[in-house]
């Protein structure tokens, strides 16, 4: 059986189509949503097998089907499919890891009034991670991309009447959209200069030798080549998404979500969505690589950006006393060595790590959410202890993904995958600084990992809560049981000694070395393994805590490193006091501006016309008023002394009367003469 | 498609209608607004569908002369941009009268200084003669400061002056500006045709001199940063129906102005202008957006919001390529319909029932227990104002800055930062307004009794404009196939390739 690149949206659409209908299910239809959920991912389980098998006929080629989204005049907004190994893997993983945290919910959110929005969610945040992952088209990505986000924003804050899980959500939608506007920059950038945003289109996509040749040979600003700034912006993208430092700070506050959706968003998919992201724009990552005097080359910076990150997860990690923040800066570690792989060149062993990590973090983000479910939420490491003996299953598959995560040899996948990402870093000719941070950080790596384990199964209970606890039922801890065979039987499709997964993920047969290939490397990463779990295990298990409010014994030596450990390294604080009141400020001053200074010179502009106004009416009473009252005042007393003249007196008239007429007859009598 | 000026006629009708019958009954006027509104957007609708673009353009629909001794004539047309923005009016009266289904003040005289409204839009989009337009315009001002400062609500005197003087002042402008080039081109005629081509005879100043009154005085209605505090503060005083129509209608009036009048008639104006007009668009959007972030008022938020938006209208103006250009007319259309939403949730169904707008009191309400289904709505709008894919406004901006980006990329890449700042002050707004932090035990039972359930109308209204929204966001294609070839005219076309610098 095979799919088309054509039908290929059908994986994205199921679960779509189940969070449409878990939308509209009344609210208690609890177990309507949950089948209609689970279902759906299941079918799109099986679609994925069958593409993987469809892909792996020929491994070497991108399947494609693009359409027209909209158009304008000549323009054409295209979008597509695309079937290729990575695609495929990346299907089978998403969905199979989401299915059995859908199953898992049903238990650890059994008691949740709003079950079915979860699923509505759920289902929502699958469809658009399956959408980023078959998408032939960096926009169709794009806009999975943001409905990723916004389904995680939903997620984080689906308990949003607890204020820190509202402002958790926000913070991780707005942090990582600051990466997307990087992204989105590099989106328009990469659509102007090629006139198109396919990834393959039959030698016209912007990852095909004829675009990335134009790309290369361009300049812009400081020298770099037009590929590399794109890359970078597209890289910022990841960044966001990815945790990455300096946008790492949201990832562990979306801890406040519930933890089947840390398990799912947080640490097995969405986050490597930003590694997918660079794994499939690779040929673009790489165009640069071939100049000469190129000022700096993509990838360089992709690879130190995952070493910093990297390490700086794995310190954080080590001063947390939270269960899901030491794993959730365990991830942000992870994802730092993913993209380490990546900026060395080694794009295939990051996503074999991407893979491995999804199944083990998974699991250990399940195991923890069991241990938080038997302990009544309880998820502050020092008053748990002792929950070895009370939850079998739960401890062996969590000590089986806290073994994949440290990378103990040869049994577990995580070793593996590592193990290749080192190998790598190793040979990378440019620098052996991310190569020795890398190293670094597997020692940190074992130790934390071995104190989380320690503190929260040996011992003895240290709270009511924990002593309480008792294994989950079947519909739990199945699902822990299945992603624990994969922790460590994925390892093995990826040795050295017979490297089927970097075979197929490249299309091109890798040649097989013995399992010791590289035998010093490999002897010293396994000697920093045991060292760090040794260390653990001494300071730890031999003399477990006896009470919730004993000091840690890396406080006790070093309190100023622990605890600045323990606050983070304070990026909070310093984003807070830069960027967070440079806002504030920004936007009081604006809105000042525009209350006090634009609406007072609007009001001013008012009051000018106004004065105009009154002004004239001053002239008016002052000039012409004043003139025309002093005529009036001239005539009145014109009229005044006429009026004197008005006496009245009959005499006096006649006596007028009779000088007027004598004066007149003179007069007469003298023109007359004449 | 002829029967297009019908909706000019219906709407002035209807306005007289409900005047009449309003003094009997109020349910009357009510129903003949909906009936006159329904049937104007029914006639744009059909119009819409079987609208064939001609290479022309503009497509005449009535031409009698009507002051002959100077030119003017009663010249009504239409190509696909007019069609777009007919249809948006259509759709923004229905659904506004549907959220004013609940005025019982003067309720007839509230429809008739909305359907006049309504009918002096229509007009502006479908005239052919500036001063005809002109008219028109004149028309729909009018009504705004009656239904302001009569049904408005805080400060309404003032907001409703100062909206109303705003607009006057930049209609005087305007009509400077075109008295000059009429005057200037012989005074023979006020079409605009006409007018283009004697402008071609311009000196270059005189055509920046032009082009500077007319857009000006356009982009005042617009929305255009600095002349745009009119329009948080007219908003926040406008009853509900007027807001939506303001934002969703009124300030597209403005743009279209710039985009029919300013643009075609003085293209070397323009070409000078170009750089200043699209960096004023830019500051807009991040200082509109910046400011939106702090309010306290609710609708002051939105208020804010819309000078943004109405930002990337001008941008893609500004970019003068025929991608932007489109893209800048279906943000119109995106914008008026998510405005009008957004304005229908906190003024008719939050305010109305809750008697305040104040953030910090809505926060302590936990509205989304109350009114779910206005907390659903706002959520939606909030995701389609902020530019999430699925809703109008996504392809709107991404079409605009993919054009932008080819006449300017850093005035894109900060208008892309204002996408930013806008998912900020919504998300902010969403939280405080509707799921507020008050625990799920406190809000209790005596809130949900106070409260009235959300109306039949309101209901329809929403479905509309979220329906709306969601369709043109999933194939803006509906829309663009409309516009596009409209730009292809030989008018725009002097223009709009001819600026890209």
């Amino acid at each position: 059986m095979t799919i088309s690149a054509h039908n290929l949206w059908l994986i994205p659409l199921l679960p779509l189509l189940a969070s449409a209908s878990c939308s509209v299910i009344r609210r208690r239809g609890r177990s309507l949503a949950a089948t209609f959920a689970i279902l759906a991912m299941a079918g799109s389980f099986i679609l994925s097998c069958i593409a993987l098998r469809t892909a792996l006929l020929s491994p070497a080629s991108h399947l494609t089907s693009n359409f027209t989204w909209f158009g304008v005049g000549d323009y054409a907004v295209r979008l597509g499919w695309l079937l290729d190994p990575l695609t495929a893997f990346m299907c089978v993983m998403v969905t199979l890891v989401s299915l059995l945290i859908f199953i898992f919910s049903i238990g650890y959110m059994k008691d949740d009034p709003n079950f079915k929005q979860f699923y509505c969610f759920l289902s929502l945040f699958a469809a658009a991670m399956l959408g980023i992952v078959v998408a032939n088209s960096l926009l169709l990505l794009f806009i999975a991309w943001e409905l990723v986000g916004l389904s995680s924003y939903l997620l984080i804050g689906f308990w949003f009447h607890k204020p820190a899980a509202a402002a958790a959500a926000k913070k991780a939608f707005i942090t990582t959209r600051i990466g997307d506007l990087g992204f989105f920059m590099g989106i328009l950038w990469l659509n102007n200069a090629t006139g198109s945003l396919l990834f393959y289109d039959g030698g016209r996509g912007v990852l095909e030798p004829g675009s990335l040749a134009g790309l290369a040979a361009q300049t812009t600003v400081g020298g770099l080549a037009v590929s590399t700034a794109i890359g970078l912006l597209v890289f910022c993208g990841a960044i966001g998404k990815s945790g990455q430092f300096p946008l790492h700070v949201w990832l562990p506050d979306a801890m406040e979500g519930p933890t089947p959706v840390s398990a799912l968003i947080h640490a097995a998919t969405m986050v490597a969505a930003g590694v997918f992201l660079i794994a499939r724009v690779y040929p673009l990552m790489t165009a640069d690589l071939g100049l000469a005097g190129a000022p700096v080359h993509a990838l360089t910076v992709v690879a130190f950006i995952g070493a910093i990150t990297a390490l700086m997860g794995a310190c954080i990690a080590v001063g947390q006393n939270d269960i899901k923040r030491v794993l959730a800066f365990s991830t942000v570690s992870q994802l730092g060595y993913m993209m380490i792989a990546l900026g060395v060149g080694s794009w295939v062993a990051a996503i074999f790590h991407l893979l491995t990590h999804a199944f083990f973090k998974a699991l250990l983000f399940l195991g923890a959410g069991s241990v938080i479910h038997a302990a009544h939420h309880e998820q502050d490491m020092r008053s748990l202890g002792g929950l070895g003996r009370r939850m079998r299953v739960t401890f062996g598959t969590f000590a089986i993904g806290m073994m994949a995560l440290s990378g103990v040899p040869f049994v577990f996948s995580g070793y593996w995958s590592k193990e290749s990402i080192l190998h790598a870093a190793h040979e990378w000719d440019v620098s052996s600084l991310p190569f020795l941070m890398g190293l670094s950080a597997v020692v940190l790596t074992a130790f934390y990992m071995t104190r989380l384990v320690a503190e929260v199964f040996f011992g003895k209970a240290r709270s009511a809560s924990a002593e309480h606890a008792h294994e989950n039922s079947g519909v739990m801890t199945v699902p822990l049981v299945i992603l624990a065979v994969c922790a460590v039987g994925l390892g093995f499709l990826g040795t050295p000694a017979w490297p089927w997964l970097q075979s197929q993920l490249t299309g091109s047969t890798m040649p097989a070395h013995s399992l010791l290939e590289g035998g010093g490397l490999t002897v010293l990463s396994i000697v920093l393994v045991s060292v760090g779990i040794g260390t653990g295990w001494a300071l730890y298990a031999r003399h477990p805590r006896q009470t919730e409010d004993v000091q840690d014994p890396l406080e006790r030596a070093a309190p100023g490193a622990f605890g600045f450990l323990a606050a983070r390294m304070r990026f909070d604080e310093l984003y807070l006091a830069t960027f967070g009141r440079a806002n504030g400020y920004i936007a009081a001053l604006a809105d000042w501006l525009d209350r006090r200074v634009v609406g007072k010179i609007v009001e001013l502009a008012g009051r000018m016309s106004q004065s105009a106004g009154r002004f004239n009416r001053e002239a008016d009473e002052e000039g012409l008023n004043t003139g025309f009252n002093a005529a009036s005042d001239e005539l009145r007393l014109a009229g005044k002394l006429y009026s004197q003249a008005q006496t009245g007196e009959t005499h006096g008239y006649l006596r007028v009367l009779a000088i007027g007429f004598v004066v007149l007859a003179i007069a007469s009598m003298l023109g007359g003469s004449r | 498609m002829n029967a297009l000026p019908c909706t000019v006629y219906i709407s002035l009708t209807g306005a007289l209608l409900t005047l009449v019958l309003g003094r009997r009954s109020p349910g009357a006027a009510r129903v003949t607004a909906l009936g006159s509104a329904l049937l104007a957007w029914g006639i744009a609708l059909v119009a819409a569908y079987q609208f064939h673009p001609s290479p022309a353009g503009l497509q005449t629909l009535v031409d009698v002369p009507w002051i002959p001794q100077l030119g003017i004539r009663y010249h009504l047309a239409a190509d696909g941009i007019s069609l777009t923005l007919v249809v948006l009016t259509g759709l923004a009266a229905t659904a506004g009268i549907l959220f004013s289904w609940n005025v019982e003040e003067r309720t007839g005289e509230f429809f008739a200084f909305y359907l006049t409204l309504i009918g002096g839009v229509y007009g502006v989009f479908l005239s052919a003669d500036a001063f005809l337009f002109f008219v028109f315009y004149e028309i729909a001002i009018v009504p705004k400061y009656f239904l302001i400062s009569i049904w408005g609500s805080t400060n309404r005197e003032y907001g409703a002056m100062k909206l109303v003087l705003y607009s006057f002042a930049g209609s005087a402008l305007v009509l400077a500006g075109l008295l000059w080039a009429y005057a200037a081109g012989g005074a023979q005629s006020f079409a605009i045709g006409d007018l283009a081509a004697a402008a071609t005879q311009f000196s270059h100043t005189q055509q920046v001199g032009m082009f500077a009154l007319v857009f000006l005085g356009f982009g005042v209605l617009a929305g255009m940063f600095p002349f745009h505090t009119w329009a948080p503060t007219g908003h926040v005083a406008a009853p509900t129906a007027a807001s939506m129509l303001l934002a969703g209608v009124v300030m597209k009036l403005g743009a279209y102005g710039c985009l029919r009048m300013a643009l075609p008639l003085f293209p070397v104006g323009f070409v000078f202008w170009q750089p200043v007009i699209a960096w004023l668009a830019v500051i807009g959007i991040v200082y509109a957006g910046l400011i939106a972030l702090v309010q306290e008022d609710f609708k002051f938020v939105i208020g804010y919001s819309s000078v943004s938006h109405m930002g990337f209208v001008l941008l893609g103006i500004a970019a003068a390529n025929v991608r932007a250009v489109s893209g800048a007319v279906l943000q119109m259309f995106s914008h008026g319909v998510i405005a009008g939403l957004l304005f229908a949730v906190v003024g008719r169904m939050v305010y109305d029932r809750t008697h305040t707008r104040k953030l910090a009191d809505l926060r302590s309400m936990s509205l989304y227990r109350q009114i779910p289904f206005a907390a659903t709505v706002f959520v939606l709008a909030g995701l389609a104002s902020m530019g999430m894919p699925g809703f109008s406004g996504f392809p709107a901006e991404l079409t605009i800055l993919i054009g932008a980006w080819q006449t300017s990329p850093w005035c894109t890449a900060i208008a892309a930062f204002g996408v930013l700042v806008a998912a900020a002050f919504t998300l902010r707004v969403i939280q405080v307004s509707f799921f507020g932090t008050s625990s799920p035990s406190v809000a209790g039972p005596s809130h949900t009794a106070a409260m009235a359930p959300i109306s039949v109308p309101e209901k329809i209204g929403a479905a509309l404009l979220v329906g709306a929204t969601i369709l043109v966001g999933l194939k803006p294609d509906l829309l663009l196939n409309l516009i596009e070839p409209a730009l292809r005219s030989p008018l725009f076309q002097g223009v709009l390739n001819g600026g890209a610098s």
